[in-house]
């Protein structure tokens, strides 16, 4: 998040987009509901889905999966012809602004509504009050981000909080809700192909050998592989080991029968797990580790805050720490390395990560710190880009919308998007062993519009069959209004209706993230 | 500048906000006001009168927590009168339900139970008259106990203000007057969804967290602060642990941000998962392909996996290689897992489920 969750509250206007934030991120999702209830923010809610938020709205853009570059650019088109951007702003803190005023000149909200399904006339109104408030911060999530576009719908929206000069405010920004606990410490730490901690380009020069020097080793000046296409290299031979630590991409992953065919090919597969996960039953080897309560460390939240990790019991059995674990591989290896706790980790972290270097465990022990924090008497950063962009100049990005990857046709005619329920949390290894959440929901549920169960002839509760150009699940049918006329959605929670046998691996080129938000299915009483 | 007021509580002045009330004057110089109903951040609603002082020239003694000071108004709060009116006030409330401190799991940090101690009360001077509510056993998360409803209703300022669920509210009245959700169901069958706000405000028994139930008493229980393992939020939480057992989770409004004390249902009800039997507990190998698993020590799996890393080096180069770390462990492990397959095996090829 460029800003700060506390923000979300006291805001003019929210733009929730891609996010069932009240189900995802239910402390943001309360957040929200005050903010209107409260304190008088207008919300905009722009999801292909009926949404608890769309109760808050004052405005629902239903627009259908896939559309929403062009939806933004719409929204984009009403300001510039309105004369609602800010104009100072653009001219003082951007660039390229005459190249996206070119490309959303022709989308009009006519135009956009044979893309999207969204009446002219709701976008108008969206764009208007948008472009009025002091200040708006834009909500998204995956269902921003798991598109082949989804570069480009992220891009999108920061186009469309800075022509309305709302990157570098408070209450403002572009604010991406992180789905798990640390993805966003994983990204900080360098758990990434192309860049060491802090971002830093492994292809630099510069950054390489200052970590060579750090770390005592060469290192190579070649990005790696990411996620998919390790899959696809360990299926072709060119991967022969990998090492897994806490991920389950046999119930994440699209297309997971050629996952798993990926993964028995190769000649070492290691688990690192809290659970025997569907990925671990085919490794050849799984090591127990400790779970969160019974170890010492650090998160990264969403809102870039690092926050302690404590020690609350013993781990099981034989269980160590994830971290004990790669010392105990390395040093095997052939490459030493010795801690005594976590907490020295973190002290050698801060040495060579620029924008965690003002930060100690004493500091975050009360409350968490907001990086970049890069001295020791530095408070943190509740909102990024204030006065100046990172970069120097906001850069727009002039993009033209492309259809997804796949679209219903006569055989396939309906889409299927994803995501999570409430009580449900990624893979189900912990919510599903937990005995409240799987009482509340114990079992996948296929959720279909009236119109479309009607048409089918499926009734609620029954059993369906839904399939893709990649397999099928069966699943209970949900009938519910949530879902909008030619979409159904399911979750990802359960191994026994593992939803991700249907999903498109059609990748993003640049953010290579799989379309798990839009692919073509049918569907039929099972 | 704002205008300040000058008011005296028991013969300490102090400057006040115009707006403030006067129990937050008096907390500010450090007395001591009972509450029961009073809820930070929630909309002041004087229902349960405990916190009534004495205000010279005003007619009844008033609730603390609604009224706003006026310029040179003298309050007291330990007067005779003061003390009676709480006394009467807890008396009514014990003797009108169940309040059965020996097998109530709130014994030890009930508000009501504190209240009669610090009133030095022995017995209500009223008969003990329970309503005979039926018990809310519906579901595994949250227990209700409505005759130890002190019908405080902060359980529906928690719900409709902090959480903005509108599940629960007032139901009859008189002495018929209950909390809970519309048409008197039971949460399992009710809009609720187990945020469990309302347990973590309630002053008594009523409202409990049913995994705990015999879990272990209050002061038996060691609490541990952390963060949140499930969403992005980083919610901030306590751990209650007794024998090497996670016994209950709680917020706590005292640690501010991310989340000013409020969890949702997977944060306060899904941690069973770390006791549970299912957990693996040794390292095990797989010798040959399409072999079962053998357990395996340490030191022997630590061998395993970095001779047979070392061989795949050798003959294929680092790039043969790769790892996925992870968006569920800490920075701490993530740091070193990519500096050990930069550093140890050489290559980059690190990534994790971020995109998914």
């Amino acid at each position: 998040m460029t800003n700060s969750i506390d923000e979300i509250e006291y805001t003019d206007l929210i733009l929730a987009t891609g996010t069932n934030t009240t189900e995802n991120h239910p402390v943001i999702g309360a957040k929200i509901k005050r903010a209107v209830k409260q304190q008088g923010a207008k919300l905009i809610v722009i999801d292909p889905r009926k949404i608890d938020l769309v109760k808050y709205a004052d405005i629902w853009l239903c627009q259908k999966p896939g559309t929403d570059v062009a939806v933004f650019n719409g929204m984009m088109n009403v300001i510039i012809s309105e004369g609602l951007e800010a104009k100072e702003y653009i001219v003082e803190r951007t660039e390229g602004f005459d190249a996206l005023k070119t490309t959303v000149a022709k989308y009009t909200p006519e135009y956009v509504e044979k893309i999207s399904g969204v009446p002219a006339e709701d976008l108008r109104k969206a764009a208007r009050l948008y472009a009025g408030a002091k200040s708006a911060s834009i909500l998204y999530a995956m269902g921003i981000t798991q598109h082949i576009s989804g570069t480009d719908n992220v891009k999108s929206i920061a186009n469309l909080s800075m022509i309305c000069g709302n990157v570098g405010i408070e209450g403002g920004g572009v604010n991406p809700l992180r789905g798990q606990n640390n993805v966003q410490g994983a990204c900080d730490m360098g758990g990434l192909p192309n860049v060491y901690p802090a971002y830093q380009q492994v292809a630099n020069e510069d950054a390489r050998k200052k970590f060579e020097t750090a770390w005592g080793a060469i290192l190579s000046p070649k990005p790696g592989l990411t996620l998919m296409e390790m899959m696809a290299a360990a299926g072709s031979g060119a991967v022969k080991a990998l090492y897994i630590m806490g991920e389950n991409p046999l119930l994440s992953d699209p297309d997971l029968h050629h996952v798993k065919k990926e993964l028995q090919n190769l000649e070492l597969l290691v688990v690192q797990d809290i659970f025997m996960t569907e990925t671990a039953e085919i490794a050849d080897v799984v090591l127990p580790v400790a779970s969160f309560a019974e170890k010492d460390g650090t998160f990264s939240n969403t809102e870039r805050r690092v926050q302690r990790v404590r020690k609350a019991i013993e781990p099981p059995g034989e269980a160590i720490t994830d971290w004990e674990a790669i010392c105990g591989i390395s040093n095997k290896f052939g490459y030493p390395m010795h801690y005594s706790s976590a907490k020295e980790i973190f002290e050698e972290v801060a040495t060579v990560t620029p924008s965690y270097a003002g930060i100690t465990y004493k500091r975050i022990d009360k409350e968490g710190i907001q990086w970049p924090c890069p001295t020791s008497d530095h408070k943190g950063t509740k909102f990024l880009h204030k006065d100046r962009f990172s970069r120097g100049l906001g850069l727009f990005s002039a993009i033209e919308f492309i259809e997804p990857n796949e679209w219903p046709d006569k055989e396939y005619p309906l889409i299927l998007t994803t995501g999570r329920v409430l009580y449900h949390y990624h893979t189900g290894t912990m919510t599903t062993r937990a005995q409240g959440p799987s009482e509340r929901c114990p079992e996948s549920l296929v959720e279909i519009n009236p119109a479309d169960a009607d048409r089918l002839g499926i009734s609620d509760g029954q059993m369906v069959k839904v399939t893709s150009r990649r397999g099928f699940v069966e699943a209970k049918a949900q009938i519910t209004d949530k879902s909008t006329k030619g979409t159904i959605f399911m979750n990802f929670h359960f191994a026994a209706a593992p939803v991700n046998l249907l999903t498109n691996p059609a990748l993003d080129p640049t953010g290579k993230i799989p379309e798990l938000k839009v692919c073509a299915v049918k569907l039929a009483a099972a | 500048m704002e205008k300040k007021i000058t008011v005296t509580i028991d013969g300490q002045e102090i400057s006040a906000k115009p707006g403030q009330t006067i129990l937050e004057c008096a907390r500010s110089l450090g007395i001591y006001i009972p509450t029961l109903c009073h809820y930070q951040n929630t909309t002041n609603v004087g229902a349960c009168r405990v916190c009534v002082v004495e205000v010279e020239n005003a007619r009844s003694l008033v609730a603390s927590c609604c009224m706003p000071v006026s310029p040179g108004m003298v309050i007291r709060t330990d007067t005779p009168a003061v003390r009676a009116a709480q006394k009467m006030i807890v008396e009514l409330l014990w003797s009108s339900g169940d309040h059965n401190c020996l097998t109530c799991e709130q014994n030890g940090q009930c508000e009501l139970q504190n209240l009669v101690y610090w009133l030095k009360i022995d017995q209500p001077r009223f008969k003990i008259e329970p309503p005979g509510h039926a018990l809310d056993d519906s579901n595994t998360m949250i227990h209700r106990d409505l005759n130890k409803c002190v019908l405080c209703g902060r359980c529906i300022r928690a719900c409709n203000e902090i959480q903005v669920n509108e599940v629960l509210d007032f139901a009859q009245r008189g002495s018929y007057a209950k909390v809970g959700p519309a048409f008197d169901a039971d949460y399992i069958d009710s809009a609720c969804v187990f945020c469990g706000e309302c347990l973590q405000v309630c002053p008594t028994g009523a409202i409990t967290f049913k995994q705990a139930k015999f879990g272990g008493r209050p002061w038996e229980l060691n609490k541990v602060r952390t963060t949140c393992t499930y969403c992005g939020v980083g919610c901030q939480m306590d751990l209650y642990t007794k024998d090497n057992q996670i016994v209950k989770v709680s917020g706590n409004r005292e640690y501010g941000q991310p989340n000013d004390g409020s969890l949702c249902v997977k944060g306060r009800f899904g941690m069973d998962f770390v006791s549970h039997p299912d957990r693996l507990k040794k390292p095990l190998i797989r010798y040959k392909k399409n072999e079962d698993f053998k357990e395996a020590s340490w030191d022997e799996a630590f061998s395993f996996i970095a001779d047979k890393l070392n061989a795949i080096k050798k003959d294929h180069g680092s790039d043969a290689i790769a790892g996925l770390a992870s968006a569920r462990v800490t920075n701490e492990e993530n740091y070193l897992f990519q500096k050990f397959f930069r550093a140890a095996v050489g290559t980059n090829n690190v990534d994790h489920c971020a995109r998914l």
